[in-house]
């Protein structure tokens, strides 16, 4: 009992590392996202909780860094490089994912799958 | 051909007071062999419609011409007979002799009221004259001369005598427009305060004054105004209990017809249950639908059909148990898988489409007939003399082309009783006199009007009783039922007390009307 309360903290959340692509003067990271606390949580498509204001990936680009990475679609990004993503404006967390400087961002992500297939087999 | 048809309608007179049904039916297949109108006969002027009498017992002439009680009037008409299905039941004689002996009583009990009201007023009116006018009389010499306050007495005891008499005429001198079954009771309060009043007055003024022969004539003369002073405070009185204490609402009555079902919601305020019947049968007759007893024998059939083919058989004894028997009968019957709801379903359907079916070719029948008038202007009027009509003739002339569609839609919605063939041609010239169009000529027929709209020998409703729990004359309470009967059905009235409404208020500055944006836009990165 003990280890499997360990591992549903451990595998909750998922971290993934994406390699920006170049396009012409830009770097893409092949996703879109959707959120922030200054926006309407309640049409958020993805959230189970609608007073949620986190910031969502709301449509993955096929072939994209992102998916390659294994990012889904209605992932939570909960942060990105360390910097904390759950309390930020729309435009705060775009600016944090575009950064010019940055090749690589690294993701911590949650996934209600994940979350379900963690109860499942504590129950079991 | 018309003098067959003549023999037919005296025929047709005879087997109306015999009441037979089967000489009745044989008059309709007779009646279809004769010639059907055509649109060429319009120009013929005159109609003749020869009709038997509808109440014979009542031996009222008057009435002949006017009762036409013609049912084939769309096929014949230009030259009818008349044959009634009319018959006098039972129950008809019951109900006139009823009305006869009914009206005898009540009038001598409403004559009574009036002239002992009359009575009193007169001598209230004459009261404060005779209080002035008496010592003038009586001990002239003796009196003090009448100077100038107590002149101009005179005048307010006359102007306040004319207003108390205007007040009195407009409140009390009306026509009673209905019987009811008790007093009122606050006219006969007042009746008695009054009395009570100039009682008091005269006896003082008959032991102060007139015994002992007071010679202050100011004095007696301004008693009379103190008179006249407090017959006005007594009209006014008058006029909060009788008038206004009951305008303010206090209850809704809600009215349901018992055959049918119709109902309506009223509202009132303080009156004691005769006054609030009174006030619900003023409205029944101009806010419900005529009564029309054809429409309900449709319900009547199908009841009779639930528990039709079922018997009791008692196989063990010859113990006669009635309750048990119906008892099994209902259980028997309820547990039956019959059909008739199906039934129903179906009939209504058909019903509602052969109605819109008739009412379609109504309305382009009668549209077609008016186009074929034209209203002449003045100017015309003196061109062309030879071809005016007058409205009744234009009505007789256009009738022909829409009186078979009518007369099916009549049949169709079962209104033929109410509309002769007489009314439907008044009411038409009436409408082409007001130019008005042919949806406002139909509007007639096309839906059940409120009793009022129809002959008065049609109504079914004229003498009503009045069934309560509670004393006729007590005030309305919630929750009170009582029941307005008359021959033919009755109304069941339902009082409820409108309930007390808390309002509160809430200030809304015009300034903290605010909006925001409520945003979800999407990023690709």
């Amino acid at each position: 009992p003990v280890v499997t309360i360990l591992s549903y903290f451990t595998f909750f959340q998922q971290r993934i590392e994406i390699h920006k692509l170049r396009q012409g003067d830009n770097l893409i990271l092949g996703f879109s996202i959707g959120g922030g606390i200054d926006q309407d949580p309640t049409q958020n498509p993805f959230s189970e909780d609608k007073t949620d204001k986190g910031i969502y990936v709301t449509r993955v680009t096929e072939g994209g860094p992102a998916e390659v990475a294994g990012l889904q679609i209605g992932d939570k990004i909960m942060q990105v490089n360390g910097w904390d993503m759950t309390m930020v404006t729309h435009d705060q967390a775009r600016k944090r994912l575009t950064k010019r400087n940055e090749e690589v961002v690294r993701l911590l992500v949650t996934r209600q799958s994940l979350q379900k297939a963690v109860q499942q087999s504590m129950m079991s | 051909m018309s003098a067959a048809m003549d023999t037919e309608s005296t025929y047709s007179g005879y087997s109306h007071y015999s009441g037979h049904s089967k000489k009745a039916h044989r008059q309709g297949r007779d009646r279809h062999k004769s010639p059907r109108s055509k649109d060429g006969s319009r120009s013929e002027k005159s109609v003749t419609i020869q009709t038997p009498p509808a109440e014979p017992l009542l031996g009222n002439d008057a009435s002949r011409a006017e009762e036409g009680q013609d049912d084939n009037w769309g096929e014949t008409t230009t030259a009818i007979t008349g044959t009634s299905e009319h018959s006098i039941s039972q129950e008809d004689i019951a109900r006139i002799s009823k009305d006869l002996e009914d009206s005898v009583g009540l009038d001598c009990k409403r004559y009574l009221g009036l002239t002992v009201a009359a009575v009193l007023g007169l001598l209230v009116f004459l009261t404060p004259i005779a209080f002035i006018l008496l010592p003038q009389i009586l001990w002239r010499d003796h009196l003090e001369p009448c100077g100038t306050v107590c002149e101009g007495l005179f005048i307010s005891v006359a102007f306040k005598l004319l207003i108390l008499l205007i007040g009195t005429w407009a409140l009390f001198f009306r026509q009673p427009k209905a019987d009811i079954p008790r007093v009122f009771v606050f006219r006969a309060l007042l009746l008695v305060l009054i009395f009570l009043f100039v009682f008091s007055y005269w006896l003082f003024y008959g032991v102060r004054i007139l015994d002992s022969k007071d010679t202050n004539y100011q004095g007696i003369v301004q008693y009379a105004v103190s008179l006249v002073d407090a017959l006005l405070f007594i009209h006014y009185l008058a006029i909060v209990l009788l008038e206004l204490r009951q305008l303010q609402p206090m209850f809704t009555v809600k009215v349901v017809r018992s055959t049918d079902g119709e109902s309506r919601y009223y509202s009132l305020g303080h009156l004691s249950i005769q006054r609030a019947a009174l006030v619900v049968l003023e409205n029944y007759y101009k806010d419900f639908t005529v009564y029309n007893p054809a429409l309900l024998t449709a319900s009547k059939s199908r009841a009779a059909k639930h528990m039709a083919g079922l018997k009791v058989y008692n196989v063990d004894g010859p113990g006669n148990n009635a309750s048990g028997q119906s008892r099994a009968m209902i259980a028997a019957a309820a547990r039956r898988r019959d059909s008739s709801h199906n039934e129903l379903y179906y009939e209504e359907a058909d019903h509602e489409r052969r109605v819109k079916k008739r009412r379609a070719r109504l309305v382009v029948a009668v549209e077609e007939a008016f186009t074929h008038i034209k209203r002449l202007q003045a100017e015309e009027q003196q061109k062309a003399p030879g071809e005016m009509m007058d409205p009744r003739e234009a009505a007789q002339a256009i009738f022909p082309s829409m009186a078979r569609a009518l007369q099916k839609y009549l049949r169709t919605t079962r209104q033929q009783q109410y509309h002769s063939m007489e009314s439907i041609l008044q009411h038409l010239s009436f409408c082409i006199t007001n130019n008005m169009t042919p949806k406002a000529f139909l509007e007639r027929y096309l839906n059940p009007g409120p009793t009022l709209q129809y002959d008065r020998n049609r109504w079914f409703s004229k003498q009503w009783t009045l069934v309560s729990e509670e004393a006729v004359t007590s005030g309305l309470q919630d929750g009170i039922v009582f029941v307005l009967k008359c021959l033919d059905f009755s109304l069941v009235v339902n009082v409820k007390k409108i309930p007390f409404i808390k309002l509160s208020e809430e200030f809304i500055d015009p300034k903290s009307h605010k909006f925001v944006l409520r945003l979800q836009s999407e990023t690709s990165v």
